[in-house]
């Protein structure tokens, strides 16, 4: 009973879809960078050094927006640096994502550490508010559930459109599909494959980074050691559980956090009766599932994780 | 058809392309060696020449994938004037009007014909795609040229002709005027390749420039209006088709006489292979077999004709025992095999010439010595104290370098620094040394130049002198014709009777292989019968 009672709630659905929203931005960002042939797996730090860069430029007095853009920008950054190791110079893109996350994650607690060396409890930002939309906000459940979020969560839904509709209704899109499949394909037709794909890494690393900068601008108001937590590991499996399209990629990422909103009331509910492990285990054992399935489907980027230098065939 | 086709011509002055000079190194090996050629609107030139003799370095350079060290590539432009092309920018080529088929087709597999064919024609920043001007386009394009293929299909669900006409539909998309196939038949059966030909002559017909890449002569003297030929990056000769003489081209491409084998009567043996209602269902037809029979005989060559992709791979593993049927018998020298085991199968004496030499013959980073003994490693003549013996295996090596001939800087060369051609030398070497009874050949010259070809050809001849049984799986008929004793064809994982090679019709074969006649099955039979009668 109590179970109906939780899917029921209006409240239980808002948290969802907060849960949620990280993990839009970042399963955005793993398949943007995937379709164009590179695995990132730097998307860990790099949802760390959006959470501190964003934070800290609205602390400093940047404001919200601003924040936001900082964020964009230090995943940017980061992200060129796996291009570029990953691209032209063709290294392991396993060894590089990890290493950029290492360095990500590493640099951004030595800035918080040296901007601020004695504080025992950070200091707070003023958040992003729940929007107040008129009439659609005042919708009963709905207004409640969806239309009561903070305009990140906004963002994070409208991207999942604009990724695809890029991906599948423009020529870039196509391009980047191309150059995820066959890099030969494209430069015989007379395009960049390192401008194609070091542009998609640089942009898909963005948008993991609004992932991080959710976390402490809406979901938080500050920057705590290891807030990130795996959410970006998460984002590697629901890329491969949406098969690598943008709408899979919402579903996955909805059914994810609904799983620990879900978690979360039925230890307060009725204690802590199941070990809440069971309910983080749940997305990864889904992920594992989808691969077994989709693995046997061709509709995978075929060049992912293959390096393509110019000249060699 | 070929005479028509030349009086049709008409010997067009107008010059589209001139390459002058052109001069390319790879660290000590010169690629291109001064080449100069010119290719004239509407004409079809041939660019002959064995592997390594540089033809695809030139059409790179011509491209734009290589820069050229030395030497000049000019095409008169669309307003007909003489304009140098930029090195190293397949944009510049792309807008000249060069289209290239590569060998390796350059598709996306994931993507339609359609969105193959306009990526990267369209600005790239737009947000939307317009494909009504594209498809009305290339309707236009495919009912002029007979170039018939379902746009709409994602690529990896087309054949490989299918895919090579959305390669040249790219070509054409683009307004090429001058089109270059990389050993365009090399994936054909005779039936495409014919109407392939067909069609380049139709295009030419209308204005269109096209080179061919190729290696085989009766194919180019068909097509072609002119022929230069390369051997070891320089330009050795060049003259009209209509002058060209079969023998003296072949001689010039090699720059020596070529051995022909020939195979000598021979009474086969008793069976060492046989296959009896073998099925695989993998749920891909590459890799099924539907109710196969086959026998193969001591002292014969049993070729195996067919499309790759017709279930070769399945056979091919099957006999390599790296797969099992699901149902049906395999007896190998008259004994039901009931263990599959890729080790076992070659401790029993089957010698297994993979299709893939450099990625499932040899070990790349391992040395020519060790890649020779890799079988053999758990033997007893190998080993000391449970350890390799080194100078065993090196002594083996340097025997079998000599005996092969095989092209190395000695036994401890990384192998993967030989060539395609020296790689099978040592791969005939590890396998034929231990005088096998069964050797399963899959595509054993596939890629190799004439002469390495002919190596490989006399091997396996001798080794059916020596009474072993030859599976050999081949898509050259050529190859089929000269030495194998019968052939059967697969399709779609259904092999046909066996037809003794002497009573066969090309045409006919080419058709079986492309799955559309049963005409040989009555003779097929008799032939059958008789066999069976000798080797109860």
């Amino acid at each position: 009973m109590e179970i109906i009672d939780i899917l029921l709630a209006a409240s239980f659905w808002e948290a969802a879809i907060r849960i949620a929203t990280p993990l839009i931005f970042g399963v955005l960002g793993a398949l943007v960078c995937e379709r164009a042939g590179v695995l990132n797996l730097g998307i860990e730090g790099i949802f760390t050094a959006g959470a501190m860069a964003g934070w800290m430029a609205v602390w400093l007095g940047a404001g919200l927006w601003g924040g936001v853009l900082v964020a964009a920008l230090a995943g940017g950054f980061f992200g060129l640096i796996h291009a570029i190791l990953t691209v032209p110079l063709g290294l392991s893109q396993h060894v590089s994502g990890i290493g950029v996350t290492l360095l990500a994650t590493s640099l951004s607690y030595f800035t918080y550490r040296t901007a601020l060396p004695d504080v025992s409890s950070p200091p707070r930002i003023i958040p992003f508010q729940p929007l107040d939309i008129p009439i659609l906000s005042d919708l009963p459940f709905i207004g409640q559930a969806l239309f009561s979020q903070t305009a990140m969560t906004m963002l994070a839904l409208v991207l999942v459109f604009v990724t695809g509709w890029v991906l599948y209704r423009t020529p870039l899109g196509l391009a980047i599909r191309a150059v995820g499949d066959n890099p030969s394909s494209v430069e015989a037709q007379g395009l960049s494959v390192y401008g194609l794909r070091i542009g998609a890494v640089v942009v898909g690393s963005a948008m993991m980074a609004l992932g991080g900068a959710f976390l402490t601008m809406s979901a938080f108001d500050a920057f705590f050691f290891g807030m990130i937590n795996g959410r970006g590991w998460v984002c590697i499996a629901l890329t491969v559980f949406a098969s690598w399209r943008p709408g899979k990629a919402l579903i996955g990422a909805l059914l994810f956090g609904a799983f620990d909103a879900f978690q979360v009331r039925l230890q307060t509910e009725v204690g802590a009766f199941f070990p809440s492990q069971v309910f983080l285990m749940m997305p990864y054992i889904l992920s594992i599932i989808a691969l077994i399935v989709v693995a046997r489907k061709a509709d995978y980027p075929k060049a992912l994780l293959v390096p393509w230098f110019k000249g060699q065939r | 058809m070929s005479s028509a086709a030349h009086s049709s011509h008409k010997t067009s002055p107008e010059l589209l392309l001139q390459l002058a000079g052109i001069t390319k190194k790879f660290g000590p090996l010169i690629a291109n060696d001064a080449i100069d050629l010119k290719v004239h609107k509407g004409e079809i030139v041939a660019l002959l020449g064995e592997n390594g003799a540089g033809k695809t370095t030139l059409m790179n350079i011509l491209f734009g994938h290589y820069v050229a060290d030395e030497g000049t590539v000019t095409v008169t432009n669309r307003d007909g004037n003489l304009e140098q092309l930029e090195p190293g920018a397949p944009q510049a080529a792309l807008d000249a009007g060069i289209g290239m088929v590569h060998q390796h087709f350059t598709l996306a597999e994931n993507l339609s014909g359609l969105d193959n064919i306009v990526l990267g024609t369209e600005p790239i920043f737009r947000l939307r795609r317009d494909r009504t001007a594209a498809r009305a386009k290339l309707a236009d394009l495919m009912s002029g040229s007979g170039l018939n293929v379902d746009l709409d299909q994602p690529v990896h669900k087309l054949t490989v002709g299918e895919k090579q006409r959305v390669e040249i539909l790219k070509a054409l998309y683009r307004d090429a005027r001058l089109l270059v196939l990389d050993e365009p038949t090399a994936v054909l059966t005779p039936q495409e390749a014919d109407s392939l030909f067909v069609i380049l002559r139709q295009l030419a017909a209308t204005g269109l420039s096209v080179i061919i890449i190729a290696h085989k002569l009766a194919e180019v003297l068909a097509v072609s209006h002119r022929i230069a030929v390369l051997r070891g990056g320089k330009k050795v000769g060049e003259m009209q088709t209509s002058d060209a003489d079969h023998r003296s081209i072949a001689e010039l491409m090699v720059g020596r006489e070529v051995p022909v084998s020939r195979r000598t009567e021979r009474v086969p043996g008793a069976p060492v292979l046989r296959l009896s209602d073998v099925t695989i269902d993998r749920g891909d037809a590459r890799r099924s077999l539907h109710g196969v029979n086959l026998t193969a005989c001591e002292g014969e060559i049993l070729g195996i004709a067919g499309v790759s992709g017709n279930g070769q791979a399945a056979l091919a593993q099957l006999l390599a025992g790296l797969d099992k049927p699901d149902s049906g018998i395999v007896e190998i020298f008259e004994a039901i095999v009931t263990k599959f085991d890729a080790h076992k199968f070659a401790q029993n004496g089957i010698a297994r010439i993979p299709e893939d030499r450099h990625h499932d013959g040899m070990v790349g980073s391992m040395s020519v010595a060790e890649n020779i003994a890799i079988e053999d490693v758990r033997s007893k003549d190998y080993q000391k104290f449970g350890f390799l013996d080194f100078a065993a295996i090196r002594k083996r090596a340097e025997q079998a370098i000599k005996d092969y001939d095989v092209r190395c800087p000695g036994p401890g060369a990384p192998a993967r620094l030989l060539s395609g051609g020296n790689i099978q030398k040592l791969i005939l070497a590890r396998v034929l040394e231990k005088s096998p009874k069964l050797i399963l050949a899959n595509q054993p010259s596939r890629g190799l130049d004439v002469g390495a070809q002919s190596e490989v050809h006399r091997r396996l001849l001798e080794a059916r002198q020596n009474g072993a049984a030859v599976i050999l799986i081949s898509e050259d008929l050529d190859e089929l014709l000269t030495i194998s004793d019968q052939i059967v064809v697969i399709h779609a994982g259904h092999v046909s009777k066996a037809i003794p090679t002497d009573a066969i019709d090309r045409s006919e074969l080419g058709l079986m292989m492309a799955g559309q006649t049963k005409t040989y099955t009555q003779q097929a039979q008799t032939s059958n019968t008789i066999r069976q009668g000798e080797t109860p």
